[in-house]
């Protein structure tokens, strides 16, 4: 029975938790991503660099505040300098919607174009971000650190393994669990939720009933700001602040949202932990889960792992690929918000 | 090919900058820069065909370059006999395994009739399958690394000359373009974007990690030139009579005759460097041209025109009869391999095979800002874009160091902005090349050189 706990323990610690917490951001990503899929109707390349955007700006606004003293204890000073990030990361959605995006939305041109525009959205933001804080790896992270440190844990139950909770993935998990609530709630009970669901199944229909597309836009900005800058911000409390990593994850986010059907806004969550969990899962060494589980003369000599962590990356791409071949729309029907 | 006035133009500011760079920077830089731009130029090529003819998008620019990279590595590297010796029959076994594996799920696809009982049997097939050939695979890769890492740790290659991988590379590019075309052409054009920058990102990965192939992130060093070294040129006499020949006016006029040596000796350094550079440059312009010939043909003839029906109007052409499926499957195939080629030329160039510098902001998305911003559906435009979007890219760093000296020539020159703003050049590039991007896109969403629209 110890063993069977001790097993738990361990998955728990190197599997879930982990899973969890960077499956949170890939999902508020993906639902960035969804959002301007559904009703600006285009792939939005620069919606990383929007994420490091937020983040930069955050950081920015973490360490004036922890110049002048100000903090929140054993919480991370990121959580009072987020509101700033968000402000932020939203008039630059607004600014490039303004700009860019909205010439090619009243031309009607074909999405292919405004994802081509947004690339060169994506150079600018990026090189933006990399002139005012370079590219250098950045932590912003104070306050308590862990929760429960792995030695603790082993203290209080007893157990052989050790679990530990960075305080950054509990916070990444509960802004999550806030945020898409607040997030579904908006979309399925209020009037401009109702219309911006509308608009994104018809837009005829939802132009002819008196809806105002401009302000559905204005919205959907707004909700992508703040969706980015708090993705971007839990992504580098959580591992570190590096502008190169947003590119990067610009893929997994796409796969996370065409995975979870792109424009479904619970598929785009779904899909999330779906790419976080097989990432993590796939590149797992199993051998300590199944040392536990089972008898010492059955015991793995080799590592019980898939496939090596190089290629942690290439697992979202292939699950993304196996998807679109089998269920082109997604594991939720996409398109519709 | 006739060019009309507009186009000599776009030409001879481009001949101009780089007669104007050879002045200023030394004519070594401006060759530099040439020969990048013609391996760009090729890059475009290779995308324009498939985005400017087909209307087929493919974001996969990266994969298809290391393809070609890799091409090199196999072509011309020397044979690593012992690694052959230690895993070569483990490898054997496990590609027999992985041909009956795919046998086996063909003949599983064509007889099952039901579609759950399809991908049920599929997938177990494929799962014990694939943990049966992993055994002996990673007992063979294992022992293939064990031998010599310092040194070589992999396969190595064919020891042929380098120049053949140009083709090799192609046909490497063109067969996982082939893959990827089958798996992917039918989706739509931005999932298809999406899909070919992720298969992109394996590829690279997959280079990255199988050191057996590549020797991964080892790098490997010192590929056999083309072109003659320079060391051997420095010591040869027809070289140095050459040298003297060019330069004979202003030796004649140094009469020591030990300053006369010297610079003779100094003389020779530099021109043996040029004249590597210099060579490299022919053989890479012959390239060009040869593709852009073909290219141009390819445009014009009655294949080019089905192609451009199909871009244009997909439901007619397909009512005229053209297969659609398997024409976007040739353009992006050929597209790919003519990028393949320019990836082995790239890996030629350096000498070295670095698997990690593959990155798609440098080698999806710069290229398909070239291709743009030149002029899709327009070979010379696309050529064009190559030329001037790399030009742009070196030549940005120089110029943005001197405006930002000149608008902070009132600071202190310890200011801390003054400094940040120095230490971040090398991102202004991307800052241009977004703007560049932005503002083309908006007001000649054409390109610089635009296509030739024909009524015939």
């Amino acid at each position: 029975m110890v063993d069977f706990i001790n097993s738990i323990v361990v998955l728990l610690n190197f599997v879930i938790v982990p899973g969890l917490s960077y499956g949170s951001q890939l999902a508020l990503g993906a639902l960035g991503v969804t959002f301007v899929y559904a009703i600006l109707r285009f792939a939005n390349f620069a919606h990383g660099e929007l994420m490091s955007f937020g983040a930069m700006i955050t950081i920015l606004f973490t360490w004036f505040f922890q110049s002048q003293n100000i903090g929140l204890g054993i919480l991370p000073t990121a959580l009072i300098a987020l509101p700033f990030g968000i402000l932020a990361t939203i008039v630059l959605g607004l600014l490039s919607d303004k700009f860019v995006f909205k010439y090619y939305r009243k031309q009607k041109s074909v999405p292919v174009v405004l994802a081509m525009v947004s690339i060169g959205v994506m150079f600018v933001i990026n090189a933006i971000v990399r002139i005012i804080i370079g590219p250098g790896d950045k932590k912003f992270l104070d306050g308590q650190k862990f929760i429960i440190k792995a030695r603790q844990f082993k203290e209080i139950t007893g157990l052989n393994e050790g679990l530990a909770l960075k305080s950054s993935q509990v916070i990444t998990i509960l802004i999550t669990i806030a945020l898409l609530t607040f997030t579904f709630w908006f979309l399925q009970k209020t009037k401009t939720g109702k219309s911006m669901r509308a608009f994104s199944d018809n837009e005829d229909l939802a132009l002819l009933s008196g809806i105002n597309p401009d302000r559905v836009v204005f919205i959907t900005w707004l909700i992508v700001g703040t969706l980015a800058c708090v993705a971007g911000t839990l992504y580098g409390l959580d591992k570190s602040y590096q502008p190169i990593i947003y590119l990067n994850l610009v893929l997994p986010i796409f796969a996370s949202a065409i995975v979870g059907g792109i424009g479904s806004p619970f598929g785009a969550v779904v899909g999330g932990y779906v790419i976080a969990f097989s990432e993590i899962m796939v590149t797992y060494a199993y051998k300590k889960f199944f040392k536990y589980l089972l008898p010492e003369n059955l015991e793995p000599s080799s590592l019980v792992q898939l496939l090596s962590t190089d290629y942690k990356f290439a697992v979202s791409f292939t699950i993304l690929v196996i998807v679109l071949l089998i269920r082109p729309s997604g594991i939720f029907r996409g398109k519709v918000l | 090919m006739k060019f009309d006035k507009y186009e000599w133009t776009a030409i001879s500011i481009m001949v101009l900058l780089f007669i104007l760079v050879g002045f200023i920077q030394g004519w070594s830089v401006s060759l530099v820069i040439l020969n990048m731009c013609i391996i760009s130029a090729i890059m475009t090529m290779g995308v324009n065909i498939s985005w400017g003819y087909a209307g087929v998008i493919n974001f996969g620019v990266m994969g298809f370059l290391a393809m070609g990279g890799l091409a090199a590595v196999l072509v011309s590297y020397p044979p690593v006999k012992e690694a052959w010796h230690v895993g070569g029959s483990g490898l054997g076994i496990s590609f027999i395994l992985l041909v009956a594996l795919v046998t086996v799920v063909y003949f599983i696809t064509k007889l099952v009739e039901k579609k759950s009982h399809k991908y049920w049997l599929n997938g177990l097939v494929i799962f014990f399958g694939l943990i049966i050939i992993r055994y002996f695979f990673l007992n063979a890769t294992d022992r293939i690394e064990e031998v010599d890492p310092a040194l070589a740790g992999f396969l190595g290659g064919a020891n042929l000359p380098i120049i053949f991988s140009w083709v090799v590379g192609g046909l490497f590019a063109g067969g996982v373009a082939f893959v990827i075309g089958k798996v992917a052409l039918g989706l739509r054009s931005d999932y298809l974007a999406i899909v070919t920058l992720g298969i992109s990102e394996i590829v690279v990965s997959v280079l990255k990690h199988e050191e057996w192939l590549s020797r991964g992130v080892k790098n490997v060093i010192g590929l056999k030139r083309p072109v003659p070294y320079e060391i051997n040129l420095q010591t040869s006499d027809w070289f140095i009579n050459m040298v003297m020949w060019f330069n004979s006016s202003k030796l004649n006029q140094i009469i020591d005759a030990d300053q006369k040596q010297e610079i003779l000796n100094k003389l020779i350094i530099d021109s043996s460097s040029l004249f590597v550079k210099l060579n490299y440059t022919i053989l890479f312009f012959t390239v060009m041209i040869v593709i852009y010939y073909f290219a141009n043909k390819a445009q014009i003839s009655p294949w080019g025109r089905m192609m451009r029906a199909i871009r244009d109007n997909e439901v007619s052409a397909n009512a005229m009869g053209k297969d659609i499926v398997k024409q976007h499957l040739i353009i992006f195939v050929i597209g790919a391999a003519i990028v393949g080629v320019a990836g082995a030329m790239l890996v030629t160039l350096d000498g070295l095979f670095t698997p990690s510098s593959y990155r798609p902001l440098r080698f999806t998305f710069i290229i398909w800002i070239m291709v743009i911003v030149g002029g899709s559906g327009n070979n010379l435009g696309a050529i064009f874009g190559g030329f001037v979007i790399w030009f742009a890219w070196i030549e940005v760093a120089p110029l943005t160091t001197f405006l930002i000296n000149l608008f902070t020539s009132g600071l202190d020159p310890q200011n801390a902005i003054r400094l940040h703003l120095l230490d971040s050049v090398p991102y202004f590039r991307y800052l241009l090349m977004g703007m560049v991007l932005l503002l083309i896109l908006r007001y000649r969403p054409k390109g610089i050189i635009p296509e030739k629209v024909r009524h015939s």
